[in-house]
This record gives structure tokens, sequence and C-alpha cells, in this order.
């Protein structure tokens, strides 16, 4: 996917004064973060099942090669084939030499990160082949040409007005005056209409959430079941999945699993786990006779062993912007690459770059929040911090770079950046709290003694600008 | 390809600075032994009340449950089951032995199909591996007795489940599923289904019956209704 993180002030200023997104995202704060607190005091293991779910991982990512080596083994055993990919060029490549070779015309796909971060739909349509997304929230984003705002929700960002206006657009064969202002109805409209697609399609392409090296297996985990009829109708079944998603047991995936959903949704369990390992064997009566993993590094393998290594133990839940007040106030587009919020600020610049992405570890009010919510322990503020501090390093001349000087002095010397920092944190204070604050993040010594009063949502610069232009507020 | 490949493992091995054997008992013994780990206690029960957690949950997640004393009566609740649902009395069932030799004969109005699901399939009939106590799930398998996409493309899936088959925890499936196909290996797709399908796409508001089954009605043989209900 191309990315637009450079225009990431551009791109938040504009989302924080679009009241129809505003509207959309209240859904993110009211049900997610409820819903999750619920889940997890109902199971009184869970923050130790953290615990042991971040140790798999970091045991896991130590010997990262040898699981990989032996998860391929046994994939070729049951009879797949893994494509290894250093990077979404290749992945893409992959992904296509496979289709042209069965004559693929539709594809249908389950919903896939990677995917979208090798941006295999443009890929194939430039190819002459039809993806089609199954994944409701993902078929209406591709219905709109846009891409996900959120790693599990990828249409949050949307209201049903702007859905059921979609569908009518589109969807010209139903009679116009049907009845579609309902999420009920919308889900049936989209039900009917995927349907078929599933019969016709070629080739079937879902993600992993995990590759299990024990058994060759991989691993999805949905509600809705697209991701299922993706991978047993069609002749040919490819799995699309970065090499971090490996764990070593059957047993490891379920402790994995018991913090997952409800991490993401607050779900006790999602609806469908499936395990697919190699294609149908000769007696099963349906199953796809291929079965491919397009294995993508793409940057992950320098991540491992530095200061980014624990990055790699995310399992894409969610639950970092969920909870993450940046997330709420300016949606995933605004982030400008595939992964939004805490976890995008860490990865994405470790992916494309941190002279492409460097706004990116800046988003953040360093509340702490997404850390005390991460499944898999991650600590997203120090990794933000270090991404900060490298980017110090890298404006100022190595004579100059000193680490006690203070952030501060970074952001006064460069007059835009201060503004867009203060500009962003004034409506983000402003939106977490009327009245006053006790705390603040990285002014622990100012509110040590007193309480700052909470701006009022903008700056006074911006006031001031506003009021020249004859606009008030 | 294989350039590729060791571009990438070499890649992996630079960053964790060491050689290409290094580690490998470790990772070996971890793979064979496949250890257990923490597992919440919720479902350590007497068998009893497991079947009965079995029930709660599965409910819980939008599963129907009707519990029947012996095998001989599916036939009969299947159809009643479908009748109350206003369904027609067409089920496409999975070639399985153990539904085959159900008395389908006392259901004459009842009409029973084999094999994988077509398009026009409206309920799906299968059995299930196990029951997972701890969530209310199924386990479900594919083989010749189990097409997967009778778990999917019917609008109602309708499971028959032995009590005794209900156990504790997903680890308890592994085990079972290992003593049936061998050490690290499994069935092409090994499904955990709990309850019908959904969406929380459209403003996060939950909607059953997204792509896969509306429904999903677990016909529960052998924990006798009366005597455990209360
Ligand atoms: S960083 Fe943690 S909370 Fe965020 S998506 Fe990854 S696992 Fe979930």
């Amino acid at each position: 996917m191309e990315s637009s993180a450079r225009a990431f002030k551009e791109n938040a200023r504009a989302a924080v004064a679009d009241p129809q997104l505003k509207r959309a995202l209240s859904h993110v704060k009211e049900g997610f973060i409820g819903k999750r607190a619920k889940a997890a005091a109902k199971l009184p293991e869970f923050e130790v099942l953290r615990d042991a779910a971040r140790d798999i991982k970091n045991h896991t990512l130590d010997h990262l090669d040898l699981y990989l080596e032996h998860y391929e083994r046994k994939v070729t055993e049951t009879g797949g084939q893994v494509h290894w990919c250093p990077t979404a060029e290749d992945a893409r490549r992959a992904v296509l030499e496979i289709c042209r070779a069965v004559g693929a015309r539709t594809v249908t796909k389950g919903k896939s990160m990677i995917a979208e971060e090798i941006a295999l739909n443009d890929h194939l349509e430039a190819n002459g082949i039809t993806p089609v997304e199954t994944d409701l929230g993902e078929y209406i984003i591709q219905l709109r040409g846009e891409t996900p705002s959120h790693i599990i929700a990828p249409a949050v960002h949307l209201t049903k007005d702007l859905v059921e206006a979609d569908f009518r657009a589109h969807h010209t064969a139903f009679p116009p005056e049907r009845p579609l202002s309902e999420p009920r109805q919308l889900v049936n409209e989209a039900r009917e209409v995927l349907r078929g697609k599933y019969l016709a399609a070629d080739v079937g392409i879902t993600g992993a959430n995990f590759l299990v090296a024990e058994t060759g297996t991989s691993v999805i985990v949905t509600n809705e079941g697209n991701g299922d009829l993706t991978q047993v109708l069609p002749r040919v079944h490819i799995v699309v999945a970065s090499l971090e998603k490996v764990v070593p047991t059957l047993e490891d995936v379920s402790t994995i699993l018991r913090v997952l959903a409800r991490s993401a949704t607050g779900q006790e369990c999602s609806t469908y786990t499936t395990f697919s390992t190699g294609p149908r064997r000769a007696e099963d009566p349906d199953g796809p006779d291929q079965y491919h993993v397009v294995l993508l590094d793409n940057g992950r393998s320098s991540m491992l062993g530095g200061e980014f290594q624990d990055m790699l133990r995310c399992i894409r839940c969610g639950a970092c912007m969920n909870h993450c007040p940046v997330y709420h106030a300016i949606g995933g587009h605004a982030y400008g690459w595939v992964y939004p919020g805490p976890m995008g600020a860490v990865l994405t610049p470790n992916l494309i770059g941190i002279e492409e992405a460097g706004h990116l570890p800046s988003a953040s009010t360093f509340c702490g929040r997404c850390e005390s919510v991460c499944p898999m322990r991650i600590p997203l503020p120090k990794m933000m911090r270090h991404w900060r501090e490298r980017e110090f390093e890298r404006h100022l001349s190595p004579a100059g770079a000193r680490a006690g000087l203070a952030l501060w002095a970074f952001f006064a010397k460069r007059p835009s950046l201060y503004h867009f920092v203060t500009g962003m944190a004034a409506p983000l204070l402003a939106a977490l709290g009327r009245g006053r604050f006790r705390r603040l993040p990285l002014a622990g010594g100012w509110t040590a003694h007193r309480d700052m009063p909470a701006p009022e949502g903008r700056t006074f610069r911006q006031l001031w600008a506003g009021r020249r232009q004859g606009e008030s507020r | 390809m294989s350039e590729a490949r060791e571009q990438v493992l070499g890649a992996l091995r630079r960053s964790l600075r060491r050689g290409d054997t290094a580690g490998t008992s470790a990772t070996a013994s971890r793979l064979a032994e496949h250890r257990r780990n923490l597992i919440p206690a919720r479902a350590d029960l007497p068998r009893a009340e497991q079947v009965a957690l079995f029930e709660t949950w599965a409910v819980r997640q939008a599963a129907s449950v009707v519990r029947v004393s012996d095998a001989a009566a599916v036939p009969g609740a299947l159809a009643a089951f479908l009748k109350a649902e206003n369904l027609p009395a067409e089920v496409r069932m999975a070639p399985d032995p153990e539904l085959e030799a159900l008395p389908w004969r006392d259901q004459p109005m009842l009409t029973v199909t084999k094999g994988p699901a077509r398009d026009s399939d409206a309920v799906s009939l299968t059995g299930a591996l196990a029951g997972i106590a701890e969530t209310g799930t199924l386990l479900l398998h594919s083989g010749p007795a189990g097409p997967t996409s009778l778990n999917f493309l019917p609008e109602t899936h309708v499971v028959v489940l032995s009590a005794n088959r209900i156990v504790a925890s997903y680890e308890d499936g592994w085990d079972i599923l290992r003593a049936r196909f061998g050490e690290g290996t499994l069935p092409r797709t090994v499904n955990y289904i709990t309850g019908p399908s959904r969406t929380a796409d459209i403003e996060q508001t939950i909607q059953l019956g997204a792509h896969g089954p509306r429904r999903l009605h677990i016909i529960l043989v052998g924990a006798n209704a009366d005597a455990e209900r209360d």
C-alpha cells in the first residue's frame, strides 16, 4: 500500500474536523473498551495468561528460524507449499504466479492485513484478476475504494447511512425502493451478493492469525464464516502470512487464543477458529486441491534481535487502538498506512522507514493505556520513545546529539512540529477531560505540585488564526 | 525460490546472531512434548457439570441446544426443530456412519441426502468429534465423514453431539485428534465452532448470520434431560 504517513499532520487535522468520522468513531470508545474489560474480568486467569502468551512468543522469536524450518517441513509433508518472500514485491509475484498457473479469473479473499501491506488487490486487478473481499467490513471499503481504518474492524470509520448509500449505488440488481436503513438489512444484502462469489471463485486467499510449527497448520480466527467459505470452496487456497505468525505447538495457539478474542472484541472466543493443514486429502469430499503459503518477511527479520523485537509479538487484536485517545480522535486513515494506532506508530516506521513515517511515533499522549491492555504486553510507549530518540538523533548533528537535551528544546526549535504536537494535544486533552488534570504525561514535574487546566480544545495560535478569519466558536 | 528461502533464513540468523543449528534441541523437545500451558480452571469440573457448562456457554453464544436421551431420538428431535423453525423438511447430511445408522425411517416426511453442501441446501446435519465445555465450542474436522462445506454454506447447521464427548478444554481436543491422527499431523480442516456466524462490522452492532449459518442447533445425546435439568 502506498503511504501518506508523511502527511500525518494534515490527515489528522482533517480527521478531527470531520463530524461524520467523529460519529462513527464514537462506537469504538463505547463498544470495545467496556466489552474487553468485562471479558477480562470474567476470566480469573486472564493476567497470568497474558504473561504466558508473551513468554510463548518470546521463546518463538528467539528461535524463529528453527520453528519456520520445521513449519515448512510439515507443510511440505502434507502436500502444501511454502513460498518464501523477502519483500512485498516477491509476495505479490508469488500470488500472481499461483493464480495464473490455474487460469484464475476471480479470487475471493478473507480479511488479511498482510494482503493490504503488499497491496495485493491492486496488483491482481492490474493483471486482469478480480479480487472480491468477503469480510463484510472489507467488502464495504472495497466498494468505496478505501483502505481499512482499523485492523479488526476495517469499516469502523463509516456510519450505516454511508453503507446504505454505497449498497444502493452498487447493488443495482435489487429493487431501488427496498428498505435498507437497518444493519440487519445491510448484512442480509451483502450476504446474498457474496454467496455467488464464493461459489464462482477459482482461488481463495486468506490471511493467518497463527502458523503452527508442530503440524504445518495455518489458523484463521473469524466471526462471519467468510474466511471459511473462501478457503473451502475454490480449488486453490493461498494463505498470505508474515513470518512472525509462527508459534510452536497447538497448545501454544490455544493459550494465545484465550487472550486474543477477549482483548479484541470482548468475546469469550470468536465464532470460528479454523486450522488448515495442506490441501484436501484423497478421500475428502471437499476442500481445495492446492494449498500455498506465501510467507512474507518485508523488514521483520531486521526487527529481530533489536529494540523493536517485542513488536513482533503482536497478534493484531486491535486493543491498543481501541483504547488510544489519539485513535479515538483521528481514526485509522490519518496514520497514512496499513497499521494505525499505537501498534502502527511502532511498526510502520520499521516497515516503510522512519523518513516516511517519522510523525507517527509522536502521535501519542503517552498515557500508557495501550500497553496496559496489550495482551502480549508489548511496551508500546517505550518503543515510540525509541523512535523519537532516533528521530532526534537523525535531525541533530551527531556531535550535538545529547541524550540530556530536553524534548522540549527539540520541538521548540521546530515551530511546525511544535504547532503540530500542541495542536494535536489540545483537542485531545480537551476530549480526555474537562476541568483540570492532576497528572499529565511528560509533565510530571509540573503536575506533581499543581493541576493544569484542561485546554478548551484549541491552542492560542489556532484561536487567533480563526478569529482573524472571522470564525468564532 | 530456494534463494529467497536462504535469504530470509540468513537474515533471521544474522539478527539472532547465531549459526543455523544452535538451539535445535530446545525447539525439538518443545515440539515433541507439546506441553500444556496454564488452562483456566473454569471447566475443571465433574462430568455432569461439564456438560451443563458446555450448554450454558453454547446458549450464551446464541446456539440452541436440545437434549435427547439416546441416539434413536435424534431424527424426531431434528424433525421437531425444523417444524418449530418453519424450515423445510430436507437436510443435507454428512456421510458419517454414526448418523447413517440413526432410525431415519421413523421420520418418513424428512428428506435426507448425503454429501458436501450445495448452494441450495438450507439445512445441514453433521456429527462432532468433541464439545469443549470451557466456551461451549464444537470440534469438527474434515474427512470422508465430514465435508467442511456443511459447516458453513447452509443457513442452518444442526450438530449431533454425544454428551460423553464433552471435554474441558481445547487442549483435550488436541489430545483426541492426536490419538486419532497421530503426532504432528492434522486433517485438512479442524473447525472450532462457537455459535452461529455473526458480524459487528456495521456500527459495532452484532448481527447474527453474516456469511456462515444463521442458526446453530445442537442435539445433545445421552445427557438425560429431565434428570439433570434441575
Ligand atoms: S500491539 Fe498489542 S494491543 Fe496492539 S494490536 Fe498488537 S497485540 Fe493487540
